[in-house]
């Protein structure tokens, strides 16, 4: 699952998310004529400016038209096409949720929604830039695919995956380089979770590009003779449940991770299904309960609780929680 | 079809639509009879190119309701033009039934498009409109909005969007009623000037009365000549064809009582013997 030498960090080759989806969505116009690019003025950011210079009579540029954006996207999924519509999640699927929610999902259009922003991993811009609400509301949206990669290499599959599933997505990438440390042959499917680490006394589900983060706090727990599982969680919803279920019986303690409000999103997807199934003791990592702010993103990441070290505090204090309970 | 027969079709689907309403207890009946001569000249004036046998057929027109609380007038004209039976339409609004409230694709595939939520449809249309260019398509796309829907941010998006890309295979259609849940269209919000913003975005206006269908078939046919995207402003009027409906905000949305229902049938009938 994981490339050799992964903890090596500094050794590791840095991309971002959004770079996986404009490779990926590259190679898929070649293949599929009916794929084409909707685009909110922001070509180079979103990563589909390659898709622009060979497809030009596939790039729809939008404007900054957001909410005609997410229609236009409608219209053309139900003429046939495969809309990837993209933009900052702030924006899209933010700022023009009732679109999206009334004229793509409720006609189930197999539009893609894409996100090449979000997280305060946004870093600079600043919190009106930085989406943390998104998984909340889009996972609430009925029949909606949530997807969001761990890195550039997941990206490119999820991407591709995507296109192939035939109904509403929304592709949650990011913005900043953050390390390569997936093997390009692992699979990826809808609805499946992977366990990237064995562990016994704790599982860190998370998703996005933190899963790195949470990696290296297990590797560091390990000193402390702490073994924590890691479960890449990529498919928010639908969510893998076989898999969180085999992992909570397994480990008993369960610590979610995502840059993300913690209010709505992955961890209560896994809270939701975990309190009705077998429950455990669970913490959240994620934003509590505040806007971002501008600021390098890793920088951000220790400001608002969300790297390595903070990861490790909260799996100790769910064994303390466990110890408590049994 | 002569112009005597599209008005005994547009007067039985103003009692369908009566019928459905009253059945249903709820609904919205000034809208829905407001626009019957558009949706009648459109699916029954030749306008239109569908085929209710083959409700997706790839070369069909498409129509796009985007005031969907209308959407009992659609259901009446869909089904006399072969969709559906006739019988499901007293089923309107009610638990499991296909015709919801507002449009439901999912439920109803014989609909272009889910609606009601307003300020939605014109750029779906343009969507549907975009694709069609790209796939080399020759089908039209006709969007009937309201006035009121005018106010939604969306609409102003989409008539940017239509011109920019210089759609000539797409209508709009304004069925200006001239009424809105609290009120008058001229004095809630912009509802003076919709003519002008449309022809200052750089679309054609047509201006015809939306109950004559001599204006509406000059003015499709008129369409089809013009190489960008055309507004047909219908001045209608809001719950046309029942005297106690006509020009009230308040029957924007509501049932009419069994009194009420009958008395409207009877004004309905009575029309329809004059034709």
């Amino acid at each position: 699952m994981l490339i050799e030498n992964w903890h090596q960090k500094e050794k590791l080759e840095t991309k971002g998310t959004r770079d996986g989806f404009g490779d990926a969505i590259l190679e898929l116009g070649e293949q599929n004529p009916n794929i084409v690019i909707l685009c909110a003025d922001l070509a180079e950011s979103t990563r589909t400016m390659n898709f622009q210079q060979k497809f030009p009579e596939r790039f729809f540029e939008m404007g900054i038209t957001e909410q005609n954006m997410a229609l236009v996207a409608a219209g053309m999924a139900l003429s046939g096409l495969v809309p990837f519509m993209c933009s900052f999640a702030v924006f899209s699927p933010i700022g023009n949720l009732t679109q999206i929610r009334a004229s793509i999902a409720y006609n189930q259009a197999n539009v893609k929604i894409v996100s090449s922003h979000s997280g305060i991993s946004v870093g600079e811009d600043g919190a009106t830039h930085q989406a943390t609400e998104d998984i909340a509301i889009m996972r609430a949206i009925p029949g909606m695919v949530v997807l969001t990669p761990c890195d550039f290499e997941e990206a490119k599959k999820m991407t591709i995956a995507a296109a192939k599933y035939k109904g509403p997505v929304y592709l949650r990438f990011e913005r900043p380089k953050t390390p390569v440390f997936t093997k390009k042959e692992n699979p990826f499917e809808i609805g499946k979770a992977q366990i990237l680490k064995d562990g016994k006394d704790v599982a860190i589900i998370t998703c996005g590009s933190l899963v790195y983060e949470a990696l290296l706090a297990a590797k560091d727990l390990e000193k402390e003779g702490i073994y924590a599982m890691i479960v890449n969680n990529p498919s928010i919803k639908p969510l893998d449940k076989s898999t969180i279920l085999e992992v909570a019986k397994k480990t008993k303690a369960i610590i979610t991770v995502e840059d993300h409000q913690i209010e709505g999103g992955m961890g209560s997807a896994i809270a939701e299904f975990i309190s009705q199934n077998f429950p455990v003791p669970m913490e959240f990592v994620g934003i509590e309960d505040s806007f971002g702010e501008s600021g390098q993103f890793e920088k951000l990441r220790a400001k608002f609780h969300l790297n390595s070290y903070f990861i490790k505090e909260k799996v100790k204090q769910v064994l303390k929680k466990g110890r408590v309970n049994s | 079809m002569d112009r005597i027969q599209l008005k005994k079709i547009a007067n039985q689907i103003r009692q369908d639509i009566i019928e459905m309403i009253a059945e249903a207890g709820s609904g919205h009946p000034g809208g829905s009879l407001s626009i019957v001569e558009i949706l009648v000249s459109l699916y029954f004036g030749g306008i239109l190119k569908y085929d209710p046998q083959n409700p997706h057929w790839e070369e069909r027109d498409r129509f796009i309701l985007s005031k969907a609380h209308g959407a009992p007038a659609l259901y009446a004209v869909l089904s006399r033009a072969g969709f559906f039976d006739k019988s499901e339409l007293l089923t309107l609004r009610k638990i499991n039934s296909r015709l919801q409230g507002h449009t439901d694709r999912i439920k109803l595939p014989c609909l272009e498009t889910s609606g009601g939520a307003l300020g939605q449809g014109l750029s779906i249309g343009i969507g549907i409109a975009l694709a069609a260019l790209y796939q080399k398509k020759d089908w039209q796309v006709f969007v009937l909005m309201s006035d009121a829907e005018q106010e939604e941010g969306s609409t102003m998006e989409g008539m940017l969007c239509a011109v920019q890309y210089k759609l000539n295979n797409l209508v709009g259609i304004i069925d200006a009623n001239r009424f809105q849940i609290d009120g008058r269209v001229d004095e809630i919000m912009g509802g003076k000037t919709i003519k002008e913003r449309y022809l200052a975005f750089g679309w054609e206006v047509i201006e015809v009365d939306g109950h004559s269908f001599s204006e509406l078939f000059d003015a499709f046919e008129k369409s089809k000549t013009i190489k960008k995207p055309v507004c047909i402003f219908a001045n209608t009027i809001k719950g046309k064809g029942v005297s106690f409906m006509e020009n009230k905000a308040k029957w924007h949305s509501g049932a009419p009582n069994k009194e009420e229902e009958k008395f409207a049938l009877m004004e309905l009938k009575k029309e329809a013997e004059g034709l």
